[in-house]
């Protein structure tokens, strides 16, 4: 099967030629009214959660056949599944009928949806099946156009699942561009370069979709908001050394650095601040559940291995965000989910590993119990005071009159900028280069024409 | 290992194989009629525990409150309802003796911004059944809760039910494991940071 022959442009969602964008977003501030209009956010279910690729799901979620989760592409409830012949596909979650949702499941393995309303039943391909008592309709009810709607592209890059309703879009690949690079090295220090996603800690917010966003490559918040984490993973030393305790005196003089990688993707890479050898990572853990006891087991079993068998557990000093709602950091993949202007939810999916290779062994158990741990802290005890930072951010956007929130961090200052032979732009590690180079992509994608396409099976 | 090095407050050692299988098996299937405790001053004895408990949380009173856990204890809130396994599955929280004193550290920096100011809580406990296990000297006991939260403006709920290990000490009836079942454990949840 090749795909679909059935193409249906929507009408544009909403027009956005009545916002003038360079006023709302300029060189070094923004308007308040990016994070508060609800028209904005409207206008972002097209242009952005709908013109550009969104992550949806990762492919361990739906390994095997009939697979499927239930998730949003923006706003729009969606099926993603893997279909009964192993195609992925991103089904919209509504009857053909009468618009009902028909999986209300979070996760499962289906081989058809039928609706709970009227009965109208559907493969996993989308095709539907039949319906109870065709014979009140004046033609065969199985017409292309009561197939369900889906999203004409879905591509899958090592794992990470993206959608797009614009035909228009480059190729997943094209578009990830440089920031290709930090993925593979994030999958590819774990064995056979897979992860598994196991659960998550979930949160949501009162505040806009974009407040995390713009976080997410932040080093300038870490010291003040993540202050009662790094004051507690240091709390047995007299010298702070553990977790991001390196931002403690002069960062931007280290050797980590932020850097744009180009279509509203960034990079924090910390990984330059780790002492360069095996072990060098878990030197950096703070405290966790059981980590005494499994680093004392290993070293006695498997001796110079343990290094680098405990690293495995360690957390990637890394955030690898793509545009707009995915962030790989440490071993999680966050996911930012809007809900409305002000709502947003932060899921963190936890990962483990495997034995891929075989040359784990029964060490498996105790990497991934101990990796468990070490993700369970920074949701905990560091992203539980950024949401409450989000939230009031967004309460103090309600100062109608007060009207800017400056990027401008870094901005204008001689030498401080590199602009390397990719394309990307690289900066020390609090400067706010990042947010005012993504958002510039934003600006790109709000204040042009979207074009949505839904598809249907023929 | 000298003493000081072996203090769970300290370091880790006690979180081994050993103790994530026995404490799967201890929270596997152990809500059993045959097992309830039907002795009335057996039962009030643990309810009066658990309501002690909820009084010193909503009295921010956390040095006493990490009184009634053993030294090597666990606070387990499963991300999926049924508890999972928290050795290949991330849960909400999973702290053992140090971490829950790292918890209630941070609470107290001045600088957890998710509780400044901090929460109120009024916290209901009810339904409490006593369970006997094939150890004298070990009770499992389940209680349902509600914690009416006020932050922010605002007073919510937050409800489930919880799965207690105890163990009878020198000291009385201690609670070695306390798995908390959060009735929303796999939604996203709105600043969850008080100790529950």
């Amino acid at each position: 099967m090749s795909g679909f022959e059935t193409r249906e442009a929507q009408t544009p969602g909403h027009t956005t030629t009545s916002y003038d964008w360079d006023f709302l977003v300029q060189d070094d501030r923004v308007h308040r009214s990016i994070y508060a209009d609800p028209e904005i956010f409207a206008a972002e279910m097209t242009h952005i959660f709908g013109k550009t690729w969104v992550y949806i799901a990762h492919e361990s979620e739906i390994a095997n056949p009939n697979d499927f989760v239930t998730r949003k592409l923006g706003l729009r409830p969606v099926i993603v599944v893997r279909d009964s012949d192993g195609r992925l596909r991103v089904l919209y979650n509504r009857c053909t009928h009468r618009g009902t949702t028909l999986c209300r499941q979070e996760r499962g393995s289906a081989r058809n949806f039928q609706c709970p309303y009227h009965g109208w039943n559907f493969g996993n391909n989308g095709k539907l099946r039949g319906v109870p008592w065709p014979d009140g309709y004046t033609q065969d009810i199985r017409d292309e156009r009561f197939n369900l709607a889906q999203v004409p592209r879905v591509q899958s890059y090592r794992g990470f699942i993206f959608a797009t309703l614009n035909m228009d879009a480059p190729d997943l690949l094209h578009w990830l561009g440089p920031i290709t690079r930090p993925i593979d090295e994030w999958l590819d220090r774990n064995p056979g370069g897979k992860i598994v996603v196991c659960e998550a800690n979930r949160f949501k917010y009162k505040g806009n979709w974009k407040l995390a966003y713009d976080n997410s490559s932040d080093g300038y918040h870490v010291i003040y908001s993540h202050r009662s984490l790094i004051e507690t993973e240091n709390r047995m030393t007299d010298e702070p050394n553990k977790g991001m305790a390196y931002y403690k005196n002069s960062p931007d003089s280290l050797a980590m650095y932020v850097q744009y990688m180009g279509n509203g993707h960034h990079f924090k890479d910390k990984r330059p601040n780790l002492q360069p050898r095996p072990g060098g990572l878990w030197a950096l853990e703070s405290l966790h559940p059981g980590m005494e006891y499994y680093e004392s087991e290993f070293r006695s079993r498997y001796g110079e291995r343990a290094d680098s068998l405990l690293d495995l557990a360690g957390s990637e000093p890394v955030n690898i965000n793509i545009f707009p709602n995915l962030s790989l950091l440490g071993n999680h993949i966050q996911v930012f989910e809007p809900v409305s202007v002000n709502e947003t939810n932060a899921v963190w999916y936890g990962t483990r590993i495997e034995d891929v290779n075989g040359d784990i062994g029964d060490a498996l158990e105790g990497i991934n119990a101990l990796r468990m741990r070490t993700q369970e802290g920074f949701p905990n005890f560091g992203e539980v005071d950024d949401l409450a930072n989000f939230e009031q951010i967004q309460r103090g956007l309600d100062c109608l009159e007060d009207e800017w929130i400056y990027m401008n961090r870094g901005y204008g200052l001689p030498d401080r900028i590199k602009h390397n032979a990719d394309g990307t732009i690289s900066g020390p590690a609090t400067d706010e280069v990042f947010m005012r180079e993504y958002i510039k992509e934003w600006k790109r994608l709000m204040s042009g024409p979207a074009h949505l396409t839904i598809q249907r099976e023929p | 290992m000298s003493a000081e090095i072996k203090d769970p407050s300290r370091s880790s050692y006690y979180v081994d194989g050993d103790f994530y299988r026995t404490l799967i098996e201890r929270f596997d299937d152990w809500q059993d009629d045959a097992r309830i405790v039907n002795d009335h001053i057996e039962r009030d004895m643990f309810r009066g525990l658990l309501e002690r408990e909820a009084r010193l949380l909503d009295q921010h009173r956390y040095e006493s409150w990490l009184k009634m856990f053993t030294p090597e204890c666990v606070y387990w809130a499963p991300g999926r309802p049924g508890g999972g396994d928290p050795r290949t599955e991330i849960a909400v929280i999973f702290d053992d003796r140090r971490r829950l004193e790292d918890r209630i550290f941070r609470l107290c920096t001045g600088y957890a911004w998710s509780q400044a100011p901090r929460s109120r809580t009024v916290r209901l406990v009810t339904n409490v059944e006593v369970f006997s296990t094939e150890e004298a000297n070990r009770r499992m006991v389940r209680a349902n809760f509600i914690i009416n939260e006020f932050w922010d403006n605002e007073t919510r709920l937050l409800t489930g039910w919880c799965g207690y290990n105890l163990q009878n000490t020198v000291e009385g009836w201690l609670i070695q494991a306390k798995q908390i079942n959060l009735i929303d454990c796999d939604q996203c949840i709105r600043n969850p940071s008080i100790i529950l």
